[in-house]
């Protein structure tokens, strides 16, 4: 044991991905270096920029500290669009390299590509698909509620920071190390130490708990705000849809991250204590860690699909002008769906050996779901129908969805028939089926509600031609460059795939190729359209806050919203609460008299103890026992030093929320009522003149 | 105040002898093995509810309702998920035979 030893563990030289690109110059090697290059300069670019700009202090102050739900929630959204950036180049290069690699090798290496899709599959689940959606979750809905802030603000924090730092480490990956080449579910025995004895399944293994860990507090969270902060006469069938599935969605959190946990630290167990859970040797049985891991993944699904049940349920009614069509079916089928999820999970392992009765049991169960979510289709048709429904940005991505998730849900239910999926598990069939219901459910509900809720967040509205551009982009790619997976899978391709062998396949591995690109040129044009809003925001700012005359509690305040949200907490009488006010004259009305409203203080302690789990996880991995000691004795010892603290909430005066709020009421009695058909003018100021 | 001070009291001692009489099954082996091993489980299943009742104070009465509905909904999910465990993994062993 020498002192580099102790201290570097497992780090060498030869870890660096740019001495392996300079020692073995093949171009698998090169697009290796160059992509650590990349995160490399990024990081440094960024950090010099904001030195540069002097912007430190303002960023330390006013966002990384913060404790405020809003902050927080466009915090988790920021980092997931970084993460969301590189998934989508892994993808379209595992494209390159599918369309090139028809009887030759290709760009990539298989160990390479194995890693691709192994990190695509981890950053889209974990630091994508649900950094997004907990970040929508955190701005909407505790402003839907009536509150002024999530039930533990310090712990949203940290479970930001966490997923923050698994991220991080995701990123480090790229530099130093090889990450794991055992997929998203990174089965044993494969990952065990007796066939991956490097760093890669020990990175996937301690990422993956950084971001389960904070999933679950984020559920937590979520599920006490919605019980215990509700505005008063905000009864349970009042709730607004999208509260609704956050509330489903965190009880799913609530009880699918522990299974999660529970297999990664066993396999972790089994890596560095030497036990047996899921090796092939002395009793482990590597059908407890697929059954535990599924045991999450299926209700994970459903933590990745609900919220944006959640976003069409809002925008569909608010752009149709309409109250929402069969409220209680819909709040119904969103339960029934919450717990159906936890009923299904086999249907993952289908052909892992039970028997044909537990196998039926499973696959009946599977198609059971199709029953609430075609209600739920069909309330938002009904929405639609009559309605005065707007073509917004929102509304044209929510209708894709409905078309597009259907036919997901078809080849669901021929992936539920266990005879049929002995045909085609594990090929690109399944890769086709479950981007079918990934992109539309997930990415194309971020999007939806992203355009939605981003003037109510920043004051101004975003460019609906740049919108309609990423629409193209995003509807037409999504069919291109899945539709052949379909096809390739039926006709037997295997998934993660290296090298193909047939040249009949030629065509439909370039169409998936220009699919590809094509959504990679929908998430520039979302880039252009922010740039492009940004430029334009003197024409488009909507100070009242009500750009699309909606329905919900959200838009009774300013926007960009005040601190504490609610001047005065609301008084609900029923539901669509905002719609009725405005029609009844109550809206904008200053109140009798205003009080002290208590804030939680900036800390810096989430930072710091994300900061330190991360240290401790990466000591882990490099089996930097030092590191590792010293990150958890920090983190833990932060979180007891915050306990006695007392001194932690800031009183805002009556005076001053008085001040703030007749200014913002001046500033409405100025506007100019618009009618729906002009609201993507640049009259539409915020202020809607509703026709009842 | 003080009835509270009974309740938690109370709580504690019937924990600490429930656990006890468990150790104590096993360790002078007072019971066969099969035996044993159900009366634990039952021994357990006790102690969950005195830790509801005492620590918790999860109760009948109206203004705990939402705990109790929480708690029954936790107990759903898991049994759920450990009974189709136990289905799943004790089929498997079974064909495996
Ligand atoms: C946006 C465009 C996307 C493209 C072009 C894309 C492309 C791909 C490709 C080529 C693969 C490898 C298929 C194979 O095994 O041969 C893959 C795998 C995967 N993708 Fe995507 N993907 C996209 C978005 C997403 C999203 C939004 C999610 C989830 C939220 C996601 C989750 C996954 C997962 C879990 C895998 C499996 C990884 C594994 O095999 O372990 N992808 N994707
Ligand atoms: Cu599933």
């Amino acid at each position: 044991m020498t002192f580099w030893h102790i201290l570097l563990g497992r780090l060498t030289w030869d870890s660096l991905v740019f001495v392996e690109a300079w020692r073995n110059p093949t171009i698998s090697e090169i697009i290796g270096g160059l992509a650590g290059g990349v995160a490399v300069l990024g990081a440094a670019l960024l950090f010099g920029l904001i030195t540069i700009l002097g912007r430190w202090r303002y960023l330390w102050t006013v966002w990384l500290t913060s404790l405020d739900h809003k902050k927080i929630g466009i915090m988790y959204m920021v980092f997931a669009v970084i993460m969301l950036c590189r998934a989508l180049i892994e993808a379209v290069l595992m494209r390159t390299q599918q369309a090139i690699a028809i009887n030759n090798p290709g760009l990539v290496a298989p160990d390479h590509f194995a890693q691709l899709f192994s990190t695509h599959g981890t950053i889209m689940v974990f630091f994508v698909g649900m950094p997004l959606l907990t970040g929508l979750m955190n701005f909407v809905m505790p402003l839907q509620i009536g509150s002024r802030d999530v039930a533990f603000p310090y712990m949203n924090s940290i479970s930001l920071w966490l997923t923050v730092g698994g991220g991080i480490m995701m990123m480090a990956s790229l530099v130093v190390g090889k990450f794991s080449t055992g997929g998203w579910s990174g089965y044993p025995p494969y990952t065990e130490l007796a066939f991956n004895g490097g760093v890669g399944p020990d990175y996937w293994i301690w990422a993956v708990s950084l971001s389960s860990l904070g999933a679950m507090m984020t559920g937590i969270n979520f599920a006490v705000t919605v019980y215990k902060f509700r505005s008063p006469g905000m009864r349970w069938m009042r709730l607004p849809l999208f509260t609704w599935t956050t509330l489903c969605t965190a009880i799913l959190m609530i009880f699918a991250m522990p299974p999660l946990t529970v297999a990664t630290l066993l396999l972790a167990a089994d890596r560095y204590l030497g036990m047996h859970f899921f090796t092939n040797d002395l009793g482990g049985n590597v059908m407890n860690f697929v059954n535990l891991f599924w045991l999450f993944g299926h209700p994970e699904v459903y933590i990745l699909i609900l919220p944006a049940f959640g976003v069409y349920s809002e925008v569909v009614s608010a752009f149709s002008s309409k109250e929402l069509y069969g409220y209680t079916s819909l709040v119904i089928a969103t339960m029934v769906i919450a717990i159906l999820s936890f009923t299904v999970w086999l249907h993952h392992f289908f052909t892992m050996g039970q028997s044909a009765g537990v196998n039926s049991f499973f696959g009946i169960a599977t198609m059971l779901i199709g029953i609430p979510t075609g209600v739920k289709i069909y309330d938002w048709i009904w929405t639609m129908f009559w309605g005065e429904v707007r073509f917004s940005t929102s509304m044209l991505f929510s209708i894709a969805f409905m078309i597009t998730f259907v036919i997901g849900g078809m080849t669901g239910i021929i992936l539920a028939t266990p005879p049929l999926d002995y045909l085609v598990h594990n090929t690109l069939f399944l890769v086709a089926h479950f981007h079918n219901m990934l992109i539309p459910g997930t990415l194309y509900g971020v999007i939806a509600g992203y355009y939605y809720w981003f003037p109510k967040a920043f004051g101004f509205r975003l460019s609906e031609k740049w919108g309609r551009i990423a629409f193209v982009c995003w509807v037409p790619g999504f069919y291109l460059a899945f539709m052949p997976l379909y096809v390739m899978g039926a006709s037997g391709v295997a998934r993660r795939t290296q090298e193909l062998f047939d040249p009949a396949l030629r065509p439909w591995v370039i169409a998936a190729e220009i699919g590809a690109l094509l959504l990679l040129a929908g998430l520039a044009s979302l880039f252009i359209q922010l740039y492009v809003s940004i430029r334009q925001r003197h024409t488009t700012r909507v100070p009242v806050g009500d750009p699309w005359d909606a329905r919900g509690l959200e838009w009774s305040m300013s926007a960009p919203p005040p601190e504490y949200n609610f001047a005065v907490i609301p008084q609900v009488s029923r539901r669509d609460p905002f719609h009725w006010q405005k029609i009844n004259n109550g809206a904008y009305k200053p109140a009798d008299h205003y009080r002290d409203i208590e804030v939680p203080k900036n800390s810096m302690c989430g930072v710091l103890i994300g900061l330190g789990m991360t240290a401790c996880f990466t000591g882990l991995v490099w089996h930097m026992w030092w590191l590792a000691v010293c990150g958890f004795t920090f983190s833990l010892g932060t979180a007891i030093a915050r306990s006695f603290m007392r001194d932690v909430r800031r009183t805002i005066p009556a005076a001053e929320v008085e001040a703030q709020h007749r200014r913002w009421l001046e500033t409405t009695a100025a506007a100019l009522p618009i009618p729906r058909h002009l609201e993507m003018t640049p009259e539409n100021e915020g202020l809607a003149k509703w026709q009842g | 105040m003080r009835r509270d001070f009974i309740t938690y009291c109370f709580g504690y001692l019937a924990a600490l002898s429930l656990t006890g009489i468990a150790f104590a099954c096993v360790f002078y082996r007072l019971l066969p093995p099969v035996q044993t091993f159900a009366l634990v489980l039952v021994l357990a299943l006790i102690q969950v509810i005195v830790h509801m009742r005492c620590f918790l104070h999860i109760s009948l009465k109206r203004s705990a309702r939402a705990d109790l509905q929480l708690i029954l909904f936790s107990a759903m999910i898991i049994l759920l998920m450990v009974g189709g465990t136990l289905v799943v993994l004790f089929n498997l062993s079974a064909r495996m035979m």
